[in-house]
């Protein structure tokens, strides 16, 4: 089990880096990005993992039942969505390179400068 | 650099960041067996001292609430940078006023769509702003209410009502909200630092374990970050979608949204 | 418990595996959608409430959302 979950999260590191080393579209390329963050919040997530534990919240929860850790938790809670931010940003650096260049291959972006 | 140059170049780095990583991840505890943590001790500190019953709330907005502070930040900075980004060019030209005239072909999006989404609307925002006021009881809080509040949002523009959304949701009124949300955070950690010594000490009263009022200033953090990632979002998507539909270049095309 | 831990770690690996090997950024969008919900069901599976709720709502709403407007922007302007 431990190789399996941490393997995922490894697995899809590389797998999002050679799908951004060999794209030929800027969007692909930000989407394969997006995966290899998903890959860091499935390690972090693994390792809280404690198993037979509940979810860390109390609500109607008898007091000292063993729960999984919460700090990994909270480090990937806030790392979602500012995550999905920065993709945004990079979106709309590719919409603006189009507009200027009008390709999306990473490979023809020589020269940037006019 | 040939693209071949750079595939073999990838590989040979991929292999060796595959050693360091299978090395490290060897030293790793067994998957489902931490032992001992700081998050096991959190786990029983935080609903006697400071009445939270989600820990992972507590951890955020208490225990390590300057992280949060500095999240916020980041997101902050990243709104700007899409907004600055996508902010019209020079040779666009917004198309407005030809949304109401006969001349641009724009889609119809179906009676049911409509219906639907608008109903749909209000529950949204209710339910957005229920995540975000019980984040300190139940999994929720600022982060997760403030994108279902945006997306609240955003159904006005899937029934079509794009030029109603800058009517409802003017833009200086979002990013007063952003401002205000991301402010706010700042106000009460200095009012915590007044208060209590430290700043995002906690401080107001903590209340009966399990209401809504309870826990201090933990439920305003809660209500300043869920208004900031909300109208962060609104301001995102109506980057986007001011591009997409708004602005054409010189001379306007006849392709709309649903075109491929 | 630990069948459905499996499973879904099996399913996010693959899920992953095919939003890379897409090439049509289009179809990409969907893949994307579908791979944030196989994480939102990882994380309810590993006892994490609060992250599955996050990515449920920004990986299945929100940046399908960017990408589909952001393909249509560069396709609107390619003609």
């Amino acid at each position: 089990m431990s190789v399996l979950a941490y393997g995922v999260a490894a697995w899809l590191l590389f797998v999002g880096l050679w799908g951004i080393v060999q794209s030929r579209n800027l969007v692909h390329l930000v989407i394969c990005l997006a995966v290899v963050q998903a890959a860091t919040y499935v390690l972090l997530v693994a390792i809280g993992y404690r198993a037979g534990a509940v979810a860390p919240v109390f609500a109607g929860v008898r007091l000292g039942t063993v729960a999984v850790d919460p700090v990994v938790q909270a480090l990937c809670l806030t790392d979602v969505v500012v995550g999905t931010t920065v993709t945004a940003l990079l979106l709309a650096l590719v919409v603006q390179i189009h507009k200027r260049t009008g390709s999306l291959d990473p490979d023809r972006l020589r020269d940037l400068g006019e | 650099m040939t693209r071949r140059t750079r595939l073999r170049l990838f590989l040979v780095s991929a292999a060796v960041l595959a050693v360091v990583v299978i090395a490290g991840f060897g030293k790793l505890p067994v998957f489902g067996h931490p032992g001992p943590t700081l998050g096991a001790v959190l786990n029983t500190l935080s609903v006697p001292q400071r009445h939270i019953t989600d820990v992972v709330t507590a951890v955020n907005f208490t225990y390590r609430g300057v992280d949060t502070l500095a999240e916020e930040f980041i997101f902050f900075a990243a709104v700007t940078a899409v907004v600055l980004l996508l902010a019209p060019g020079n040779d666009e030209q917004a198309d407005h006023a030809s949304d109401a005239a006969t001349g641009r072909w724009v889609p119809q999006t179906s009676d049911a769509v409509r219906v639907l989404a608008l109903a749909l609307v209000g529950p949204t925002i209710l339910f957005g702003l229920y995540i975000v006021a019980h984040g300190h009881l139940t999994p929720g809080g600022g982060f997760q209410g403030g994108v279902v509040l945006a997306t609240g949002v955003l159904l006005v523009y899937l029934a079509g009502e794009y030029t109603h959304l800058h009517g409802l949701y003017p833009d200086t009124v979002v990013e007063g909200i952003e401002l205000g949300g991301a402010s706010a955070f700042v106000v009460i950690g200095l009012i915590g630092l007044a208060v209590g010594g430290t700043f995002l000490a906690t401080w107001g009263p903590l209340g009966r374990i399990g209401q809504v009022n309870s826990a201090g200033n933990v439920p305003l953090l809660n209500l300043s970050v869920g208004a900031e990632i909300g109208a962060g979002f609104v301001l995102l998507l109506s980057a986007f979608l001011r591009q997409t539909i708004v602005l054409r270049r010189h001379p306007p095309t006849r392709h709309g949204l649903g075109s491929s | 418990m630990n069948v459905l831990l499996g499973t879904a770690l099996v399913l996010v690996a693959a899920a992953g595996t095919v939003v890379v090997v897409l090439r049509d950024p289009l179809r990409q969008a969907l893949a994307v959608s579908m791979f944030g919900i196989l994480l939102g069901i990882l994380f309810f599976a590993v006892q994490a409430p609060d992250v599955a709720l996050s990515e449920i709502v920004v990986g299945a709403v929100a940046l399908p959302l960017m990408i589909l407007l952001a393909l249509a922007k560069i396709r609107g302007g390619a003609q």
